[in-house]
């Protein structure tokens, strides 16, 4: 039960840290706005080529925001030297990471939302019809990507060049998230929608797995 | 010392030994001739790097487990053998590919996820350079080579399920696959002096590492002095 209330308080302290100044937000929707804009300048898609490509490169905006996204998460904690403070007040240190992982899974579907309309705008394709699928879809993929994520800003957070660190740990592990969603997405968005089970479930065992793992080993990325 | 030397002339005999059976004993191939032969020193080495990272991770965990630098100085040796093996399987590959194939690179399961594997551990040396204390090193490097090593299989899965045009496997694959007998000897043989030679070349490292450490301390010590 601690762990619950432990979570949900912590929880509460994330998601008003950001809301006060919702820098992180603001700052997120921007940069996948421009790099969808940057994308569909790099390569000027037809009507066609957008339903095969465009979810690829939503997804691939996503992966790139999370990287800068997930970087303040522990560093933050690092100003006020807050992280010791942290540790002391919950029983169990697995807390601290669920409570950051919720909330950049929250965060990150935010920013989402936001995108999707001005993606389907922009590429051209219709995603109302689908949009509960999709929503499962992107509500898998960006949890997989803030439970790995969480983890790896832990780790970068107490090396050097720690800003370029993240993505390049990050990406490479995040390959299988960004492959499956992708490709259930491209099949949930054409002319003929197929909703690929497999994928969703693929995407759920990458989850359990890294969540797993954090729980296992999370209270050792915190050691002092 | 004598030991080392013993184990190091081994290798380097067995490995002399799997290229003249890959050459000389290996019947030629019917359909791709004589460039096929490549392909004894590619999957052995691709057996040994994956044995090579298969240590790496069973030493995190221990790192992790019982906290003694020994375990990490296994992590890093392993780790950069599996890397120089996995590098040679990268290089190798292509070489075969293009005439057989017409092309340097597909991305297929194998291939990409081969390649994924390489920047994996690529990154884990990398954060391994950039931080300095040596015990958090150890413990943060021990706990993201766990999450690239269970990162491996997903990444497979999903290339394999996902992304199509592979060639099915030689080796335990479904129907009509297989390999003839004396070609099979021959590359278990080869795999095994990729292996032995995986294993003499982590056991040499692992001493250079170990008197890095030592160093390190009596710099320390004299410094403190």
């Amino acid at each position: 039960m601690s762990l619950l209330s432990n979570t949900a308080t912590l929880l509460g302290k994330e998601l008003r840290t950001e809301f006060r100044s919702r820098e992180l937000l603001t700052t997120t929707v921007v940069f996948i706005l421009v790099v969808l804009i940057l994308f569909s300048f790099a390569i000027s898609p037809t009507a066609e080529e957008s339903r095969e490509f465009g979810p690829g490169l939503l997804w691939l905006a996503i992966l790139f925001a999370a990287s800068l996204m997930l970087q303040p998460c522990f560093l933050r904690e690092q100003t006020n030297d807050t992280l010791s403070s942290l540790r002391l007040a919950v029983t169990d240190p697995f807390s601290i990471f669920l409570a950051k992982l919720i909330a950049n899974t929250l965060f990150l579907l935010l920013t989402e939302v936001l995108m999707l309309p001005l993606f389907a705008v922009f590429y051209n394709i219709p995603i109302l019809p689908q949009l509960h699928y999709l929503l499962l879809v992107l509500f898998l993929g960006s949890l997989g990507i803030s439970i790995a994520g969480t983890a790896l800003s832990a780790i970068s957070a107490q090396a050097r060049m720690r800003e370029l660190l993240l993505p390049l740990l990050l990406l490479p592990l995040l390959t299988p998230i960004l492959v499956v969603s992708a490709t259930v997405s491209v099949s949930l968005l054409d002319r003929e929608p197929v909703v690929l089970w497999k994928g969703m479930a693929f995407l759920a065992i990458f989850d359990l797995v890294f969540l797993t793992a954090l729980w296992l080993f999370g209270e050792y990325l915190l050691e002092e | 010392m004598a030991k080392r030397i013993v184990l190091g002339a081994v290798a380097i005999l067995l490995v002399i030994a799997a290229a003249y059976a890959s050459f000389y004993i290996a019947p030629t191939e019917r359909t791709m001739g004589l460039i096929q032969r490549i392909f004894y020193f590619h999957v052995g080495s691709a057996w040994a790097g994956m044995d090579a990272f298969l240590v790496c991770f069973i030493a995190n965990l221990l790192y992790v487990w019982r906290r003694q630098p020994k375990y990490d100085w296994l992590g890093v040796s392993s780790a950069e053998v599996g890397l120089v093996l996995t590098t040679v399987v990268l290089i190798t590959g292509p070489i075969w590919a293009h005439p057989v194939w017409g092309i340097w690179w597909t991305w297929d399961a194998r291939l990409t996820s081969t390649f994924v594997l390489w920047l994996l551990y690529v990154s884990y040396l990398l954060l391994r350079t950039l931080i300095e204390d040596q015990d958090r090193r150890a413990l943060l490097s021990s706990l993201f080579g766990i999450f690239a090593f269970l990162d491996v299989p997903l990444v497979f899965g999903a290339i394999r399920w996902w992304r199509t045009q592979h060639p099915s496997p030689v080796i335990m694959g479904g129907q009509g696959s297989g390999l003839d007998p004396t070609m099979r000897k021959v590359l278990f043989f080869s795999a095994l002096a990729m292996n032995f030679l995986a294993a003499f070349l982590i056991v040499e490292r692992y001493i250079l590492e170990k008197t890095k450490s030592e160093v390190d301390i009596l710099q320390r010590e004299a410094e403190a002095q």
